[in-house]
């Protein structure tokens, strides 16, 4: 198994903890993992991205060619990285920040309403949680167990009383991600 | 009690033990040779030969280390109280000094000189001031006076081309880091006396941990201001004097 | 002990590895995209449990010559930057290798010329391999090319510096330096007492003791028939470390066509292309220079005989092709791809430029 996986949108919205939670519960699972950002000014509001792969084998290349999933966020993302999903992959992204969404016929489109449910809940902060919950609800590549375990991991000591609401945050996005479209 | 001047019984004076025979290239008159001198002794009457690790310059005091028998680091040029910092925290119960001329100090090494005063390294800066850079013979220098002739400034030195003279001293001594900053010369007996004082206080203040210490000492340097080492002297004091006056800048 | 893993980024490694290997000293200035480095060894605090010290200096200038200061007293100190700062550090390089120091410098490399960009590059190939500083010097150059081997080569390259009295680099670049991956670290040694470093390192300023002359560490020497001893002294000490510390990675060259040479980040994308050529029937091999400095000539020279072709890839303009040129010495074809200014390239476009420029 390996999937290779971009998590794009702007800075602030969790895009690289999200990644870095992923990855974390591959190691989790003796997965083989890599995790590269984009980093510099761009994280400061502008667009951040991060690329995961994880793997039963050695990682050769951290730099894909093409993603198996790509988790778009906002729009500036969805139109850099929509061509660089493979086809009969799969396109995660919450409408609230994507006013055109994806137009790819031969790809999987997930749509969950993270921001929507976010607020509902009244946590800002879960957005990249429920966008994780719905991404694995797809794509099972790690279990929630240990994506518990990965999250305990990557969140210093004094944040782990937030672990009970980002459990939740996840199984809420599993819930609500919708599939807007399977490959033609 | 005979004359004979031989005799050990007579002897008065003698060179620190410190100081090796080996022949020394400063010119004669050179400022260098007495505050070498007087660093030799006080390491010794400190008893810190085994404790001492000098950091030398580039410029005339660039073989400080051929002279004066304690381990040295040969910085390159103006980087010494940067290499000197490193020495010091990697061996906080060592005795660590800079040796340093105008142009290494003032001019290249302005950074290096004003951060390490800053963190409060604990370490003595000996710092030789003759206003003229005369390793690579005798070109201007950051403390060069206004109208001062030298080989880059042949019709003195032109503040409008030129800037001012720096008083970098009188910059360190603003900074809380630095516990001694005072400006000595070495023209006279009683002036030499005075200089040893204080470079005893500055060795003193950094083996105490009480921050950086700088010595400024005026000093003369006949072949490029192409006087007589007397002659040398009485325009020191003339002219120098005037522009960096002796005293404590910061005593504390 | 069971080996713990981490995942931590190849800036974060470093420090974790300096502090593990006992290192005494580091000292830094900021710049991405390897500020984590510094960064991470003040979270860390190792003052307060090896008593490492930690210093953040005023400028790259000053950063180089306190690891000048640190290692003249036998001390293992190192520093960290990226492109333009080792353009700063360049002449202090120089001084290290021409007073016989060793030390541990650190680039993890961004684009160029310039101010240039921070994402990640490999144009600082010719700075550190051909002498980035004046007079004649070679510098040990480890290149690592995982999270792993950033890890590794801390311990790697004190031992070689001390070992042979000079510096070696870790020339990494902003993708190692950024990136996450699986670690385990060596067991923890002390750092060495100054009695252990007096044995060690005779030659180290620590207070002369009356059993030795005063030592002095000094590049400069006024005479010239001395001086000229002393490079070739140099160039002796430099010929052995050619002759035995020579390392490499060879990956199916065995039945290869085609060789990519390539080190670093660009061996992992290369890792790749090498296997999508191979799906599409172009047997291709990759050998991965470990020491860019001393250069892995002889095993190249070996392929020159059988191989179609070796095409460098770097990022930039065509570095270490010229040593993989001369290594060859004309026996097969070499070409370069390379892409410059912080773009990646992605393996596919390794695979397409393998076929357009060999026609394969």
């Amino acid at each position: 198994m390996i999937k290779e996986l971009i998590i794009a949108g702007f800075g602030g919205q969790g895009v690289l903890s999200m990644g870095k939670i992923l990855a974390y519960s591959g190691l989790m699972e003796d997965k083989e993992v890599t995790w590269f950002p984009s980093y510099g000014p761009e994280q400061r509001g502008g667009t951040a991205n991060v690329t995961v792969i994880l793997s039963d084998d050695p990682i050769s290349s951290p730099i894909v060619n093409e993603f198996d999933i790509a988790i778009i966020l906002n729009q500036p993302s969805l139109e850099k990285f929509e061509s660089q999903v493979k086809s009969g992959g799969i396109i995660i992204y919450d409408p609230n920040g994507i006013h055109t969404p994806p137009t790819r016929k031969d790809v999987y489109v997930y749509s969950v309403k993270a921001v929507d449910a976010a607020t509902e809940m009244q946590n800002q902060k879960a957005v990249n949680m429920i966008v994780l919950g719905g991404v694995l609800k797809v794509s099972p590549m790690v279990k929630l167990e240990n994506v518990m375990k990965g999250l305990k991991k990557s969140l210093p000591e004094r944040h782990h009383k937030l672990l009970p609401m980002n459990e939740k945050a996840i199984v809420k996005g599993m819930e609500i991600i919708h599939e807007d479209q399977a490959p033609a | 009690m005979s004359n004979n001047i031989i005799d050990p019984a007579n002897m008065i004076y003698t060179k620190p033990e410190l100081m090796n025979d080996n022949q020394m290239h400063y010119c004669p008159g050179c400022s260098h040779g007495v505050v070498h001198k007087l660093i030799a002794e006080i390491i010794d009457e400190m008893g810190l030969r085994e404790k001492t690790i000098a950091v030398a310059p580039v410029g005339c005091a660039v073989f400080a280390y051929n002279y004066i028998d304690v381990d040295w680091v040969e910085a390159a040029h103006g980087r010494a109280p940067a290499v000197a910092t490193a020495v010091k925290r990697l061996n906080p119960d060592k005795l660590v000094f800079t040796y340093q001329g105008d142009g290494d100090l003032a001019a290249i090494g302005t950074a290096e000189t004003i951060h390490a005063a800053n963190r409060g390294e604990n370490i003595a800066t000996i710092f030789i001031n003759n206003g003229i850079y005369g390793m690579t013979g005798g070109q201007m220098a950051p403390t060069t006076l206004e109208h001062m002739k030298t080989a880059t400034c042949p019709n003195g030195r032109d503040i409008h081309l030129n800037g001012y003279p720096l008083k970098i001293t009188d910059l360190l001594a603003q900074l809380p880091g630095v516990c001694l900053v005072t400006r000595q010369s070495v023209h006279t007996a009683a002036a030499v006396k005075k200089t040893k004082k204080m470079i005893r206080k500055a060795f003193e203040n950094a083996m105490e941990g009480k921050g950086e210490s700088i010595v400024e000492v005026v000093s003369t340097c006949n072949s490029g201001w192409k006087l007589s080492p007397a002659a040398s002297n009485d325009w020191m004091v003339e002219n120098m004097f005037p522009a960096y006056p002796l005293g404590d800048l910061k005593n504390i | 002990m069971s080996e713990e893993i981490f995942l931590m980024k190849g800036n974060e490694a470093i420090a974790h590895a300096a502090i593990r290997y006992g290192a005494d000293g580091y000292f830094g200035y900021p710049i991405t995209p390897q500020s984590e480095v510094m960064e991470t060894l003040m979270d860390e605090a190792p003052w307060e449990t090896t008593g490492m010290v930690v210093l953040q200096a005023e400028s790259e200038t000053s950063s180089i010559n306190m690891v000048y200061g640190g290692a003249a007293c036998g001390k293992a100190v190192m520093t960290s930057s990226s492109s333009p700062g080792m353009s700063l550090m360049q002449e202090g390089v120089s001084y290290l290798v021409g007073a016989e120091l060793p030390c541990l410098l650190v680039n993890v490399m961004r684009g160029g010329p310039g101010l240039g960009t921070i994402q990640p590059s490999q144009a600082d190939y010719f700075q550190t391999v051909k002498g980035g500083g004046h007079g004649d010097y070679k510098l040990i150059t480890l290149a690592p090319s995982s999270v792993q081997e950033m890890v590794d080569f801390v311990s790697l390259g004190f031992d070689l510096a001390f070992k042979y009295r000079t510096p070696a680099i870790i020339l990494s670049d902003g993708v190692i330096g950024q990136m996450m991956e699986k670690v385990v670290f060596p067991p923890s040694r002390p750092r060495r007492t100054e009695e252990e470093i007096r044995k060690q390192c005779p030659w180290a300023t620590l207070g002369r003791t009356p059993d030795r002359k005063a030592n002095v560490i000094t590049s400069l020497e006024l005479d010239s028939s001395i001086m000229e001893e002393n490079n070739n002294r140099f160039q002796a000490k430099f010929k052995k470390i050619e002759e035995n510390e020579t390392l490499f990675e060879e990956v199916n060259c065995e039945d290869a066509d085609y060789i990519f040479v390539a080190f670093g980040s660009a061996a992992r994308i290369c890792q790749k292309a090498a296997e999508l050529a191979r799906k599409e029937g172009i047997k291709v091999g990759l050998i991965r220079p470990i020491t860019l400095w001393p250069f892995p000539s002889a095993v190249i020279a070996k392929y020159a005989e059988k191989v179609k072709g070796f095409l460098s890839v770097e990022m930039n303009a065509g570095q270490m092709v010229e040593d993989v040129r001369l290594a060859v010495n004309g026996k097969t074809k070499v070409d370069h791809y390379g892409r410059l200014g912080g773009i990646v390239p992605t393996p596919n476009e390794v695979v397409v430029a393998l076929k357009d420029k060999f026609g394969c």
